[in-house]
């Protein structure tokens, strides 16, 4: 049995394996349900506004075999119903919860993290690269590397707990936007949010399907694409890294830490194997390890030959 | 030889992009209600759900009320702002459909069976009902709706064979008046039945989960909660406290597994999931 443990931003995760934010993440028995049954190292809440935000219509998330694509458009009830939520989720003493929160202004990320903070998250991860709120918002913080930066520094001078920042794969410098915000102060990165947004459209009715037109595009196929950002991420910083985005198998969470991942976002993964699939994951990379006599997995982070 | 292992994703035995279907019949079963044929087949099974989508307005999730095979059918009632428009659809329309989705019932082949429906509950049971008579089951089948003008399928579930129909109204116009919960009550202390099944209003399905564990009696009951995607990814239907998804881990759920979720009969969520009780 090889040692799956890993410590991100001084947090111990028993294995390395965190659920993605966003997905079955509603309520605090939901989280404490895929934690227990699915054996997870940690699990990320939806992203928590301060004041009660509708999403957008149905359709919201479809899939196929090769791809999944959602425009859920972050709906959440705010604050006070996620203070119920986490304390539920605290009493219950489950595994490391990182809590994700939202904004619509500088101020509101400021506001939200210290808000958060009362309720003592292991880690609070910052959604600044939503790519399907755009009509309402305008692009994503995470597209620019002065606005990430200053995002970051408001939300760490509100909070003692690490914070994560959630970046977009959608932009031309990965790098210098994770640099910003590792300069800004982050203690860790979320790499990375959806694609696109994507649209995928009915020929009968010649309409888009999802209520939102555009959604993020996540699935299999972006793996490739999220697995050398990664590693052009962890060559350029010094700040973990939670790699996430085509995750389905162990092996592939393996390849995702080989090139630089400390923790393994896992979200989609449940549209193809539902739960079981993440017991299957940690059973596999477990496997692995042991076929190649490697004892600790944090050997693995980052050992990509290049 | 090289082997290729990668295990099967769940979701190939679906549709889960919406394709558009014909609707080839339309049924008026009352004022307000009506039934669809659809040109498809999605090998659905009785306590199964599909989504319904309408281009550019919205979709919602509606129980399969027949899958011979060829096509499909749903029973609605026109109650929301969707329903309304689903309503006005008419024979030669295509609508969008994807799925299907959820657990179905289960039943033992040859054994004594209660079906319980409140209001358009009626639909799925009767699907239930007519796979069930085929594996030789003997059906008491329990319809319950406000008054006589409300009830659903009365034809259809007579001409079932080894099927007994038993009505009750509110009102009293049809059948016993009252509750038909109360009329399973009666089946159940008469009659050896082996498992019970529901589908309607949940403080009926309440009810009846009591009445399973009173008489000891094992139940499936169909639950409802507010959807999204429908294969267990959003987390929108969860339940309390066991966390349990209605798509995925129900939407048929079994007594024994209703008998550790606090929130049912008490309360569901609506879409920003903050809690609304019954």
């Amino acid at each position: 049995m090889a040692d799956l443990s890993v410590t991100f931003a001084g947090v111990h995760f028993t294995n390395p394996i965190v659920l993605a934010s966003g997905i079955m993440g509603i309520t605090a028995n939901s989280l404490i349900h895929v934690a227990h049954k699915g054996k997870l190292g940690g699990v990320t809440t939806k992203s928590i506004w301060l004041t009660p935000h509708q999403g957008h219509k149905n359709p919201v998330m479809l899939g196929t075999e090769h791809y999944f694509i959602n425009a859920v458009g972050v709906p959440d009830a705010g604050i006070e119903k996620a203070k119920e939520e986490l304390r539920i989720y605290k009493e219950n003493k489950s595994v490391p919860l990182i809590a994700n929160v939202i904004a619509s202004s500088e101020t509101d990320y400021g506001m939200i993290t210290e808000a958060i903070t009362e309720l003592e998250p292991d880690l609070i991860e910052v959604n600044i690269s939503c790519p399907n709120i755009e009509d309402e918002f305008g692009k994503p913080l995470a597209c620019s590397r002065v606005k990430a930066a200053e995002v970051t520094k408001i939300c760490k001078s509100k909070t003692h707990i690490p914070v994560v920042i959630k970046m977009s794969p959608n932009v031309e410098n990965p790098v210098e936007i994770a640099q910003a915000c590792e300069d800004a102060g982050a203690d860790g990165l979320c790499c990375f949010n959806t694609f696109g947004p994507g649209m995928l459209i009915d020929l009968e009715s010649r309409m888009p399907i999802l209520a939102n037109k555009v959604g993020g595009v996540s699935g299999p196929g972006i793996k490739p694409l999220v697995l050398k950002m990664v590693n052009d991420i962890y060559k350029a910083v010094k700040i973990p890294i939670i790699g996430t985005g085509g995750v389905l198998t162990g092996k592939d969470a393996l390849e995702m830490m080989m090139c630089g991942a400390t923790l393994v976002g896992v979200g989609t993964m449940i549209y193809y194997y539902d739960i079981q699939g993440f017991v299957d994951m940690a059973i596999e990379m477990n496997d692995w390890l042991d076929e190649h006599n490697i004892k600790n997995i944090t050997e693995i982070i980052g050992a990509l030959n290049r | 030889m090289f082997e290729r292992k990668v295990p099967v994703p769940i979701m190939l035995n679906r549709i889960d992009v919406p394709i558009m279907v014909k609707i080839i019949d339309v049924i008026q079963e009352t004022d307000n209600v009506k039934t669809f044929t659809l040109d498809i087949s999605l090998n659905a099974k009785p306590g199964q759900f599909v989504n319904i989508w309408l281009p550019g307005i919205d979709e919602k999730p509606f129980s399969v009320a027949e899958d011979n095979g060829k096509t499909l059918k749903i029973t609605f009632f026109a109650i929301g702002e969707f329903t309304k428009k689903l309503f006005a659809c008419n024979v030669g329309d295509k609508i969008g459909i994807r799925g299907p989705y959820g657990r179905a019932y289960s039943w033992k082949p040859n054994s004594t069976l209660a079906l319980i429906a409140g209001g358009y509950g009626a639909a799925p049971m009767y699907f239930l009902a007519q796979k069930a008579v085929e594996t030789n089951c003997i059906i008491y089948f329990i319809v319950g709706a406000k008054s006589k003008n409300h009830l659903l399928y009365l034809n259809t579930i007579s001409s079932l064979p080894k099927t007994f129909l038993h009505i009750a109204t509110d009102d009293g116009s049809m059948g016993h008046k009252g509750y038909n919960t109360e009329v399973l009550e009666k089946i159940l202390q008469k009659h050896h039945i082996h498992q019970v099944f529901g589908c309607g209003p949940e403080m009926m399905l309440y009810s009846v989960f009591n009445l399973c564990k009173k008489y000891k009696t094992e139940g499936q009951l169909s639950m409802e909660r507010y959807m999204k995607c429908g294969f267990g990814v959003c987390g929108q239907c969860v339940m309390d406290n066991t966390g349990e998804r209605v798509c995925m881990e129900g939407a048929v759920m079994t007594t024994q597994q209703l008998s550790c979720i606090e929130e049912f009969g008490k309360y569901h969520r609506d879409k920003e999931g903050l809690k609304k009780p019954f």
